[in-house]
């Protein structure tokens, strides 16, 4: 139905140029919950139909980025009868404000919901330096 | 408001997501009363063959045991709870977006099921109920005799 004709003229691009996928899916943004406490920050989101092999948690300097893949189940040969939602995969991106270690990043997911732990680093400690008389 | 079994119509798929979310808006509209969770959680998809129904709902980060799952003749219906995040000690937040709280929906599905043969499953936050059409309630042929 999308595609009924194809548009043989050729397409502006967007100024500034977007990335776009190679799969033709629908993305969407999960749903999150943030919150810190004074050693961590934690990140909560629902993505269901993702499991710890199809989700991607990266941290590139400051940005923390989120990707879950979702697999369309099939419905073996039966016919869509009514629809509330629509499968897709997940995405989202954060900038943290706060440095965080990262070596110590936790993420799992449990039933639909990732969970990522991220320590905050600890903080440089104060040095006292010692000035010389001229 | 209105149940499912009214769109029986296959062909306007492609206007389900506006036309449900047109009919959220305007239930929240009438209902004046807001709950944690709308009328409309879990959403849900329905496939049907002749013999079965297939229900998926996405309701991620639940106890399983804690969905609640009848049926009646031609009607199921889902109820449960999502518990809200623990708070620790001194935590601040910073978005809270993730809903929680009791939700209930029912649905009319378009034949009678067989209540023994229900299954359920719940895989990655999805909730899957299988149905088969109840046996008294399948089409029967009816062969025709000739001279």
């Amino acid at each position: 139905m999308d595609q009924e004709y194809k548009n043989y003229e050729k397409q502006p691009a967007k100024e500034p140029a977007q990335s776009e996928r190679t799969r033709n899916t629908r993305i969407f943004v999960p749903k999150v919950d943030i919150y810190e406490t004074p050693e961590t920050m934690v990140l909560i989101g629902d993505v269901p139909g993702v499991d710890e092999n199809s989700v991607e948690v990266i941290l590139d300097k400051n940005v923390l980025k989120i990707h879950g893949t979702v697999d369309p189940q099939e419905s073996q040969g039966r016919r869509l009868y009514y629809a509330e939602y629509e499968v897709g995969d997940y995405q989202r991106t954060f900038t943290l404000s706060e440095d965080v270690d990262r070596e110590k990043i936790e993420a799992s997911v449990k039933n639909g919901v990732l969970r990522v732990v991220l320590h905050k680093a600890a903080p440089v400690a104060a040095k006292k330096i010692a000035i010389k008389a001229g | 408001m209105f149940g499912p079994g009214i769109w029986r119509m296959g062909r306007m798929l492609d206007m389900f997501p506006e036309m449900t979310r047109f009919q959220k808006d305007m239930n929240r509209f009438f209902s004046g009363l807001t709950q944690e969770y709308g009328q409309q959680h879990p959403p849900i998809n329905v496939w049907i063959s002749e013999d079965d129904v297939l229900v998926r709902a996405e309701l991620p980060g639940m106890d399983p045991g804690a969905i609640e799952i009848t049926t009646k003749g031609d009607l199921l219906y889902i109820k449960g709870s999502r518990e809200p995040e623990p708070l620790e000690e001194g935590c601040r937040y910073h978005r809270q977006e993730r809903g929680f709280g009791r939700f209930s929906r029912g649905l009319q599905l378009p034949f009678n099921v067989d209540q023994q043969k229900v299954e359920a499953n719940y895989e990655k936050g999805i909730l899957q109920i299988h149905l088969p059409r109840a046996e008294e309630d399948k089409p029967r042929k009816i062969a025709i005799k000739s001279e």
